[in-house]
């Protein structure tokens, strides 16, 4: 091997060791190379040998490539070369290798296939998720539990999620925990999820889904058995009615065409999330934003300005643009929100 | 009535009215050209808006409308129409013939292709370009605020123009070969047009049938796919993907042909395998219509719907890896000048590896469900689409360049093109493997700054200007070269097909006198024989004039008395109906009416013109 082609394979070397390297890090909380749970494992196990794989091919093939390029390049007084037409025993032989290899690679991936279908087995965790333009419906049907955009499940059970979607089709995708499966209208999909450990995992529509389909983000947030009981039991509870301000900005507004809050009368609205128990998320408008005071101003001075496209169109007349809302307006209203946990 | 036909030779007319397939080859190529920038331009901006978390260049519709319509230009507009360019100025240059089977329609197919083109980005002037992808999925492609109207015409008229090209091709490579070129002496360009042509012809109706029931949908209140009235929305998916695969192989053919002919003319030795070469080709395209639900692995189709598509599309890598190898067997061994022609069919070799080993990893499909819909697809897509086809295109244009202009283009510019664009191609795609497996999702105007995605994002970024760069370059040397380049002569590179056995650029009949063809690579073998064990002996110089056989009845004394077909201006009058029909069917029945009858002239001016004059 000539200087010229080790050079070659050290710079090939030390870039694909510097792209690899980047790939570790947890700081990458979407990342789909670090499970956290056996069904994303189950992926991972098939695929980072396929990768190796893969990156020997590529170190092997395009090696022979730079290699017969430095060793076969015109030298003046090189006369013109044989005129090899072919070799039929090479021919068929690398026809044949890939073949093997290939079907090799296959018998894993149909058993993956199938062992990500179906119904999982022990004490399953079942929880209906619909797609909305740009948001999540979580519902326990077990549990009489409905909230929106977090989902949360027992740290070590698997949960079994019927996916569907009510206008166009989306995607929920957790990575750390598990492959994708789309939500379809008039179809109903499923997907196992299960998390080694309490956490939160960040997850997103990967389905494009419209104009606000970058901001329709939601979390898993794996507890505790204990603290998922907890949780659970607190979200059938009713909160207390909402103070006179609050309630009057939020008629103003008409808020209960398109919400529901339990127990208050005129708030039965299915249009937008359930926000019974708002107070207790991490995030609202569909997973977009920490729910926290600044965000929540920002938001209800002009939700579209925040979330182009969304529904909450609350300027006079129902409109999209700003709300008018006054602050102090708007400050009673998260004050009451804030208080829905 | 009587229609003369045009006889304009110079001038704006005679391009108008042109029915040459040299003519018409370049306007396709010039017009591929200008989308290219327009969509690479597109994707700068895209690329603008995604350099830092939460940016603020682009609005989300501006994002939507630009993704999508970047999208529509690659495909159909430039990587298309650059095979088309190709098929058209090439094709009876390689085959020994003078112009193909129906020159009119020849001309009919560029011109519904350059109004098709101008309908789709008229939309931009007329309430908002298409947002809903290129892909279109139901149901949003019918909601209004994904404006597909444009989409569903403009893809229909597109669709037209590559039908009709389509089946010309066949016709031409079928019919129309010199006396002695059977299928299997076909330069492999030729081979990989005529399954391009078939791929077409029976992809094309698909897509149609998918996009007239959206069409109806959106204008006349159709429900095929809307789930409001129990339908399934993943039918679109059926339909499109159906077509939509096929077209990946529309797509690359033709660059795989380039590559062919361009290796063993820079190594000087032949192909090695050509029928294995050829038969690879075949089996792609049938292999290609049996891996279109690859592109629904998450849609939920069921285990064994999604085994066996695996399976299918494992397999079809089988031939393509093989073609990979047959191209490295040609290098070997051989005698290697680094012309840019060249440079390029190695950039396509070493890019379309990655491209397909990251298309096997998605063929895992529980691999899939995480890669699906990431940057990790996007990444692949580029890298057979702009690393593979892309660069295969330029490689074709580097090669046929002083055929077609009659000078070379300069080699020391060539090769400044070429590193600015593979260093910048990769700098630009290849951080898109990382995005996706970060977690990185496409079709996203914005990305959250918490996600650990800014780095690769930014790179990606500062690559994309690199192309850009590369790109004047190449202008650069076409503009430089254009009054100052080298002459060509018949045979600048010592090639090894018909083409390069007459002037350059070739007089409007091609050739004065039809070859008759004895073997592959018949040029080659008027200039060299084989002696034992391949050893090339040049023929004398002398002998290969007196000795070669012409056809007879042809002689062409110059090329005064050879007939070719005459200019027409029916053709573009018929193609100027299909914009004004589409227009009409959107806004005004007396706009379909004009088109109608536009296009109705057209036809029975162009049926009843005499044939001759």
């Amino acid at each position: 091997m000539t200087a010229r082609s080790k050079a070659w394979l050290a710079v090939t070397a030390a870039t694909g060791l510097t792209f690899l390297l980047s790939a570790c890090g947890s700081s990458r909380p979407q990342d789909s190379l670090s499970p956290q749970g056996p069904e994303a494992r189950k992926i991972d196990v098939l695929f980072k040998p396929v990768f190796w794989i893969a990156v020997g091919v590529f170190v092997l093939v395009e090696g022979l490539l730079v290699y017969a390029l430095v060793r076969f390049r015109h030298k003046p007084g090189r006369e013109v070369p044989a005129q090899v037409h072919g070799n039929r025993r090479l021919e068929i032989g690398w026809t044949i290798l890939p073949t093997l290899l290939l079907a090799g690679i296959a018998v894993p991936t149909i058993g993956t296939i199938f062992s990500l279908a179906g119904k999982p087995a022990g004490n399953v965790l079942e929880v209906t998720v619909t797609g909305h333009q740009w948001w999540w419906q979580v519902e326990y049907p077990g549990l009489g539990v409905v909230t929106a955009n977090e989902v949360h499940i027992p740290a070590g059970r698997p949960v079994y999620i019927t996916l569907s979607s009510k206008d166009v089709i989306h995607s929920f995708w957790v990575p750390r925990l598990a492959g994708t499966q789309d939500l379809v209208p008039n179809r109903t999909n499923h997907l196992t999820i299960q998390a080694d450990e309490p956490g939160v995992y960040l997850g997103q529509c990967k389905e494009f889904c419209g104009i606000s389909h970058a901001n329709m983000r939601f979390r898993v947030i794996a507890q505790t058995e204990d603290d998922f009981q907890a949780w659970a039991r607190q979200q059938i509870q009713l909160p207390a009615p909402p103070g006179a301000e609050a309630l009057a900005v939020m008629q103003q507004v008409g808020c209960g065409g398109c919400h529901t809050i339990g127990g208050v009368e005129g708030f039965g609205g299915i249009i937008g999330p359930d926000l019974t128990h708002f107070g207790g998320r991490t995030t609202f408008a569909g997973g977009m934003l920490e729910n926290n005071e600044a965000n929540l101003t920002e938001w209800f001075r002009d939700p579209q300005h925040v979330k182009p496209g969304n529904d909450m169109k609350i300027a006079p007349g129902g409109l999209p643009g700003p709300s008018g809302l006054s602050d102090d307006q708007i400050r009673a209203l998260i004050v009451y929100l804030e208080s829905l946990q | 009535m009587r229609f003369q036909r045009p006889t304009a030779t110079t001038g704006w007319w005679s391009w108008a009215t042109t029915v040459d397939h040299k003519r018409i080859g370049i306007m396709y190529g010039v017009t591929a050209i200008v989308f290219f920038v327009v969509g690479g331009s597109e994707a700068l901006l895209m690329r603008l808006q995604l350099a830092r978390p939460n940016g603020r260049i682009l609005t989300a519709e501006a994002y939507n409308q630009l993704f999508t319509m970047h999208g529509l230009t690659m495909i159909f507009l430039v990587v298309m129409p650059l095979g088309a360019a190709f098929f058209n100025y090439m094709l009876p240059l390689l085959i020994g013939a003078r112009d193909v089977a129906f020159p009119r329609l020849n001309a009919f197919s560029y011109w519904v292709f350059l109004f098709g083109g101008l309908f789709l980005y008229s939309s931009f002037l007329l309430g908002g370009a298409p947002s809903g992808g290129w892909f279109g999925y139901a149901p949003l492609s019918e909601q209004p605020s994904s404006h597909m109207i444009f989409y569903s015409l403009g893809l229909l008229v597109l669709g037209i123009s590559s039908t009709v090209a389509a089946i010309n091709f066949a016709v031409t490579i079928i019919n129309l070969r010199a006396p002695g070129m059977s299928l299997m002496r076909m330069p492999v360009f030729v081979w990989m047009t005529l399954v391009v042509s078939f791929l077409l012809i029976f992809a094309l109706p698909v897509l149609t049938i998918g996009l007239f029931e959206l069409f109806f949908d959106l204008r006349f209140g159709t429900h095929f796919f809307d789930p409001n009235f129990g339908a399934d929305p993943v039918l679109w998916q059926h339909l499109f993907w159906l077509f939509g695969h096929p077209e990946v192989y529309v797509l690359i053919l033709p660059a795989m042909g380039i590559v062919s002919e361009v290796l063993p003319v820079f190594s000087r030795k032949p192909l090695f395998g050509y029928p294995v070469v050829v038969f690879s080709g075949i089996a792609i395209g049938f292999m290609g219509w049996g891996v279109w639900a690859h592109h629904m692995f998450a849609v939920g189709l069921g285990p064994v719907a999604n085994s066996a598509f695996a399976l299918s599309t494992m397999f079809i890598a089988v031939p393509t890896g093989v073609k990979i190898f047959n191209w490295m067997a040609t290098l070997w061994g051989g005698d290697i000048r680094f012309k840019t022609p060249l440079l390029f069919s190695l950039g396509f070799i070493a890019m379309f590896i990655i491209g397909g080993l990251s298309g096997v990893t998605h063929a895992i499909v529980p691999s899939d469900y995480q890669q699906t819909d990431t940057y990790y697809i996007v990444a692949h897509f580029h890298y057979v689409l702009f690393g593979g086809a892309i660069f295969g295109l330029f490689s074709g244009i580097y090669y046929w360049w002083p055929k077609i202009t009659g000078r070379m283009l300069s080699e020391t510019i060539g090769k400044w093109h070429f590193w600015v664009m593979l260093i910048g191609f990769n700098v630009t795609f290849g951080p898109f493997h990382i995005l996706g497996l970060q977690g990185m999702p496409r079709r996203i105007y914005q990305y959250a700054p918490n996600l650990g995605l800014n780095f690769w994002n930014m790179v990606s970024t500062i690559g994309s200007f690199m192309i850009a760069l590369s790109l004047l370059i190449f202008f650069y040397n076409v503009v430089h070269t254009f009054r100052r380049g080298a002459v060509a002569g018949e045979d600048p590179w010592d090639g090894r097909t018909l083409e390069w056995s007459i002037p350059s650029p070739p007089p409007h009949y091609n050739f004065e006198e039809l070859p008759v063809v004895h073997s592959v690579d018949d040029f080659w073998h008027r200039k060299y024989a084989e002696g034992e064990g391949g050893r090339l002996v040049p023929v004398v110089a002398g002998g290969s004039e007196a000795d070669r056989e012409v056809s007879t009845g042809d002689h062409g004394g110059g090329g005064h008395s050879i007939h070719m077909p005459s200019p027409s201006y029916f053709p573009l009058v018929a193609a100027l109906g299909l914009p004004i029909l589409c227009y009409g069917l959107i806004y005004s029945t007396i706009l379909v009416i004009d088109g109608a009858v536009t296009l109705l002239v057209g036809l029975y001016g162009w049926a009843v013109e005499p044939s001759a004059e």
